[in-house]
């Protein structure tokens, strides 16, 4: 059986108590909500928290409200209650749509926004039992110095395996935090680090405690997860595309971003001149964009799936999101 | 490091509990190593299998991944209090006529992920009762008389 580790246990009813408690405890501590990533982590003795700090009883991370030209979510929203609020199906649907592709119907239910946008990132070198891990020699990540992945790497290549992350940041979102020195907001893209290890731009005492998503007219987005099967699994390619068309319908403003190929979610470079003032129907355009995408992606083997594979599916998984930014 | 015990006071199946447990315990540990209620199975412990699925205040959750010291003022209910004392909830019944059951491990948790989808929803789709259900494996892969099964109950709901 896999039973947690011993911890100490905290439940504060107030954002300003959380932070106060994780500031006194420091590195030991860790803040829970769903628990669906911290507590299989523990169970394999990935992450090993001494002090939980749960947010369940924390009201003020449970809302939802238009707000600044946009709208604000609470870091404590399921998943489930995402995938199915009716404003962000309308307003933000890549959005809705990738909360919708998360794991199960059940883990959806648990896990929550702000888990999910700061999930820790995947490796199948990582991602296995204390016994498993300790038989081939520990990995960089945790409680080892090489990288099984790439041996000669002096950095960690986890893989960043959110649905979320590469949507808010294709759609400029940007993280709330709030930490001992007080509130800050930060854009999406920025949020996140090419490192496996610290894949976060978060100080360690910082609490992510919502997400705010501009309203932007003539924009629409679109996001396509490929995984192994429709549920349970994590991406080993997520296509996030948002678009901001003017009145005759041709791309005024484009962000591409690709998540599960890197530490990071990647946005997609220089295609500007490739896709401002074209319309979809432009195929010569929108193929040359993913092309400039497959080029981009590095995927090593430390997922689902064959890298190969996954890097020859970058192509058309990007020409089918972009076209998915159609109006309908 | 020793860490107090937590005192929990929750309704099970109906039924006020007082729990005394540590941190780390989980709701499906406490479930079946305090309350004595073993209906609700280990499966991965991991979240990856739906077998230790419990409703938790009507939610459908994993009871391996959720505190037992969380669910303070919470309603579980659990397989033992699916059926109406010596009556057979209806998904029960249908389950048993038409074979949805082989082994049976993955049983207790898709009845009650079944069950919460028929409050939500009387008259899923099988489009709908897949989808609800996609979080509950069966390794004995006898999917198709899980849905068939649902729907059964489905109706049998709807009649009565």
């Amino acid at each position: 059986m896999l039973r947690l580790p011993e911890f100490s246990y905290f439940q504060p009813t107030t954002i300003a108590e959380a932070v106060a408690l994780k500031d006194a405890h420091g590195d030991r501590a860790m803040f829970v909500s769903g628990g669906t990533d911290l507590y299989p982590n523990m169970k394999r003795r990935q992450q090993e928290p001494r002090v939980v700090i749960s947010l369940a009883k924390v009201d003020q991370l449970n809302a939802i409200e238009m707000r600044d030209g946009g709208i604000h979510l609470g870091a404590k929203l399921t998943l489930t209650s995402l995938a199915s609020d009716q404003r962000l199906q309308a307003g933000w649907p890549a959005f809705a749509h990738a909360a919708s592709s998360i794991a199960t119907p059940l883990l959806r239910n648990m896990g929550t926004l702000g888990g999910n946008l700061c999930l820790d990132t995947r490796c199948n070198y990582y991602d296995q039992s204390y016994p498993w891990r300790k038989a081939l020699g520990f990995c960089m990540k945790k409680d080892g110095d090489t990288c099984w992945v790439a041996p000669s790497s002096a950095k960690c290549w986890a893989v960043q395996s959110s649905d979320l992350a590469p949507v808010v940041a294709a759609l400029g979102g940007r993280i709330e935090l709030v930490g001992p020195k007080g509130a800050r907001t930060l854009a999406a893209e920025a949020f996140y680090n090419d490192d496996g290890i610290r894949y976060l731009n978060k100080e360690p005492g910082e609490l992510v405690t919502g997400l705010w998503l501009p309203e932007i007219a003539g924009a629409r987005s679109s996001y396509i997860k490929v995984a192994q099967r429709g549920s349970f699994d994590f991406p080993v390619l997520g296509v996030a595309a948002w678009a901001r068309f003017d009145q005759q319908q041709k791309i005024a403003e484009l962000r591409l971003v690709l998540g599960a190929i890197a530490p990071a979610p990647r946005l997609v470079p220089d295609l500007d001149k490739l896709l401002i003032g074209r319309s979809l129907d432009d195929r010569q355009a929108i193929a040359a964009a993913a092309e400039v995408a497959w080029r981009l992606a590095r995927p090593l083997d430390n997922t689902d799936q064959a890298f190969s594979w996954r890097k020859s599916v970058v192509k058309p998984y990007v020409e089918r999101a972009l076209l998915g930014l159609a109006a309908r | 490091m020793l860490v107090d015990k937590i005192t929990v006071n929750l309704k099970i199946n109906g039924l006020a509990t007082e729990l005394r447990v540590p941190p780390q315990k989980t709701l499906l540990e406490a479930l079946r190593e305090e309350a004595g209620l073993t209906g609700t199975k280990h499966g991965c412990e991991l979240g990856e299998c739906g077998a230790c699925t419990v409703l938790i205040n009507g939610s459908p959750q994993l009871s391996c991944l959720v505190l037992a010291a969380a669910c303070d003022g919470a309603e579980v209910l659990t397989i033992e209090g699916l059926a109406n004392g010596p009556e057979l909830h209806p998904l029960q019944s249908a389950f048993a006529e038409l074979g949805a059951a082989q082994c049976g491990y993955c049983t207790p948790g898709v009845l009650l992920a079944a069950a919460a989808l028929l409050v939500r929803n009387p008259s899923p789709t099988r489009d709908e009762i897949r989808q609800a259900l996609s979080g509950n494996l069966c390794r004995c892969t006898g999917y198709l008389q899980i849905w068939n099964a649902v729907e059964r109950a489905a109706e049998q709901l709807r009649t009565r």
